[in-house]
């Protein structure tokens, strides 16, 4: 028994706050939704989110299943850190295959290159085969103008479409789950969490993440200003030039589409460090998929997106 | 596009320091604001975001290609659906993140017209701190009384009158002097224990984050000095002991064959290992074994954290059942008198049907009456009404068909609150608000 390291006069800190908020969602649902799912895909928010579902239900194991929209462009540490991780936790997965739902003929590849966005349709498309009710996503109120209007508990009809201006008022921590037959709620767990508190919570629970997000020297391409790092799914075009960088990722999307920063930062410390001091947006520094208008997020949102 | 920047220099003293000061052990402030495009709202936002440097700047970048005239638009930082760029309003509450060395803030940004007002109940139902804007030109104006009025209602511990555009009225300590007259009058018949009146140009930011020039007469912090040092751990309840049961843990393994936890957040109180506690609605009486925080067994739990609850007894406790003292318990009552703000179309009226969510009890109730309804900006009490319309605000009573555990609003935010369903849509309809006994 110990008290727990909390500011004077019985205050907690930002991140035992966070946590304490993420954790009474987390329960809520799994209280009251009939057949939850929590989507990982491996990437910071999603580990951090699953951490903390650990938390909730300790020494019980995660009461739900984990989803990976797995869209086929992944990187291999992320994949190999999937499997680790759902291993450990003795959780059930669920893969939601791009390429299986592209091969069935349910969605067809977009001539870009994308799967950003037929990855919503196989969503989807999961969600109904499973009878999922409620979602766990790890999406952050601070990373988008969109996602800043969206409630933690986020009403999706039956084609998992978002109405913004029709949203249910959300009082207090009174979180209205009700759905009818076919339709679900999005619930985001970390609405409330910024990019540098979901470091800063790494660092403090030492919590293992794939190596992609720290720097080493990587073989690189320059395009239109971002750096790729070549892979299997990046290979250099006729003109470009490869060159090896100190680089890591900010966020880990697809592996043809989400660039590198370049960077010195090889430990979490040095991310927050880093991080701190830069003045740029994650996603407006890394991702190709965002730039694509100023409402980029809210339009993919009402089609189902998370 | 611009080439790749240069990597930042993790070991420089700067970002050493930036580290630090990332990972600070800092409190959180939840602060509301109402507001329309009028009142400068916007601007004070932006204001607060950039000059605490929490814009970045591929989002500068952005505002500044859509700004017009002479200067950035910060208002355009906080406009987020396509509808509301195109109309140039606020539609709906916004979360904005924000810190200094300090503090933590989460700001909810909300709609400050009548329309809105179920918004605004929204963004303030989370707030420890509610700021009003009143335009200096202006004074005292219809919208800036029923903000502050639903900040009271809502029972927002603390008050922020920032009196905005001084720029316009040539930093005139007499028109400030006059409107901050005006308010206290005002706050009279409202419940708020702590007001702060604060002059300002959220345009030219005087006072916002650091002390105006402009104004030498005024002794008062800047807005954010105020912000950043407001003393609020006296806020929450930590004599009533409230534990609403949320989820039964029962890991089922071999290594835990017996453990069966209580889960939950705590409401109100400080709980410890070894207190007497009593649970409703069996009205049977224990001791804590064990609490279980996140990270291991704690010596006490408080507000707001969430924790796991072992008991002495093998008691029969489920989801929605409450645990306390037994020498301070909740009311238990199906009897529920309350101000609801109701956020539909379809009227509230006596004999209809809904559900309420109260702490983690759902239950159903029936209108029995709707005593009065408020005039949000006289505060006069119409009786003699026959249902609330959207976002109306009034008396109403309700029967549950269960007991629900409640204390008054005023007393215990936690336990005096609760939220009405339409069961046919599932849609939230209404929040309310316990009113003490009368007697």
């Amino acid at each position: 028994m110990s008290p727990l390291d909390t500011l004077p006069d019985h205050r907690l800190t930002q991140l035992q706050t966070l946590e304490a908020e993420s954790i009474h969602v987390l329960r809520e649902v799994a209280a009251e939704s009939e057949r939850p799912v929590l989507l990982f895909s491996g990437g910071k928010d999603s580990i951090v989110m699953l951490e903390l579902a650990r938390k909730a239900f300790a020494p019980a194991r995660i009461p739900f299943p984990v989803m990976h929209v797995d869209t086929g462009l992944n990187f291999p540490e992320v994949l190999e850190f999937r499997d680790k991780r759902v291993a450990a936790l003795g959780v059930e997965l669920v893969v939601a295959s791009v390429p299986d739902a592209i091969a069935a003929g349910i969605v067809r590849e977009e001539p870009n290159g994308s799967r950003n966005r037929i990855q919503t349709p196989v969503l989807l498309d999961a969600v109904e085969q499973h009878g999922f009710t409620a979602l766990f996503g790890g999406a952050r109120r601070d990373e988008d103008k969109a996602r800043a209007k969206e409630r933690v508990f986020s009403f999706r009809d039956e084609f998992g479409q978002w109405d913004p201006k029709n949203q249910r008022p959300e009082l207090w921590d009174l979180y209205n789950g009700r759905i009818h037959l076919g339709e679900s709620i999005r619930v985001f767990p970390l609405s409330n969490w910024t990019e540098l508190d979901i470091w800063g919570y790494i660092a403090q629970e030492e919590i293992e993440i794939p190596p992609l997000y720290l720097a080493q020297e990587r073989e690189v391409v320059d395009r239109q200003g971002m750096l790729y790092a070549v892979n299997e799914f990046i290979t250099p075009k006729d003109g470009e030039t490869v060159f090896r960088e100190s680089v890591r990722y900010r966020t880990v999307g697809d592996a043809n589409l989400t660039a590198a920063v370049r960077s010195t930062a090889t430990t979490v410390e040095q991310v927050i460090a880093e991080i701190a001091v830069t003045r740029l947006t994650e996603r407006g520094a890394t991702r190709g998929d965002d730039k694509v208008s100023d409402a980029a997020m809210e339009d993919r949102k009402k089609e189902g997106y998370f | 596009m611009a080439s790749p920047e240069t990597p930042v220099d993790v070991h420089s003293a700067a970002a050493e320091q930036a580290h630090d000061l990332a990972v600070a052990r800092k409190d959180i402030l939840r602060i509301a604001t109402a507001g329309s495009v009028d009142d400068g709202k916007s601007t004070l936002i932006g204001r607060l975001l950039y000059d605490s440097k929490a814009v970045f700047e591929d989002q500068y970048a952005a505002i500044e290609r859509a700004s017009h005239g002479d200067y950035v638009d910060l208002a355009l930082l906080t406009d987020g659906l396509r509808a509301e760029r195109e109309q140039g309003i606020t539609i709906d509450v916004a979360y904005r993140y924000f810190s200094t060395p300090r503090r933590t803030f989460i700001l909810a940004d909300t709609p400050g017209h009548v329309q809105y007002t179920r918004n605004m109940v929204t963004g303030a139902s989370t707030a420890d701190l509610a700021i009003v804007l009143v335009d200096a030109r202006k004074g005292m104006v219809e919208q800036s009384r029923r903000h502050a009025f639903l900040a009271s209602l809502l029972r927002v511990p603390h008050l922020v009158v920032a009196v905005n555009k001084m720029d316009l009225v040539d930093w005139s300590e007499d028109v400030f002097e006059g409107i901050g007259d005006e308010f206290t009058a005002f706050a009279t018949k409202l419940e708020v224990s702590d007001v702060t009146v604060v002059p300002i140009s959220a345009l030219l930011g005087d006072n916002v984050v650091t002390r105006s020039a402009n104004m030498p007469w005024y002794q008062g912090a800047s807005l954010l000095h105020h912000l950043e040092h407001l003393h609020v751990a006296s806020d929450r309840n930590l004599v009533d002991t409230r534990f609403p049961v949320q989820y039964v843990i029962r890991p089922q393994s071999d290594a835990f064959h017996d453990y069966r936890g209580y889960a939950g957040r705590v409401a109100g109180g400080v709980l410890r290992p070894g207190d007497e506690v009593q649970v409703l609605p069996s009205g049977l009486t224990t001791t804590i074994a064990a609490i279980d925080g996140p990270d291991g067994p704690l010596d006490a739990a408080f507000p707001p954290m969430s924790v796991t609850v072992r008991l002495t007894d093998d008691l029969d406790v489920s989801r929605g059942d409450m645990i306390c003292r037994p020498a301070n318990a909740p009311q238990v009552t199906q009897d529920l008198d309350a101000i609801v703000c109701w956020m539909t179309d379809q009227p509230l009226q006596p004999r209809q049907r809904l559900g309420v969510k109260h702490t983690t009890r759902s239950v159903r109730a029936v209108v029995k009456d709707v005593q009065y309804r408020l005039d949000v900006n006289s505060l006069h009490r119409e009786r003699d009404v026959s249902h609330l319309g959207l976002n109306d605000i009034g008396r109403v009573t309700l029967r549950t068909t269960q007991p629900l555990f409640i204390d008054d609003y005023h007393r215990s935010r936690e336990t005096g609150r609760f939220i009405l369903i339409d069961e046919s849509t599932n849609a939230t309809v209404g929040a309310g608000m316990l009113t003490p006994p009368r007697h």
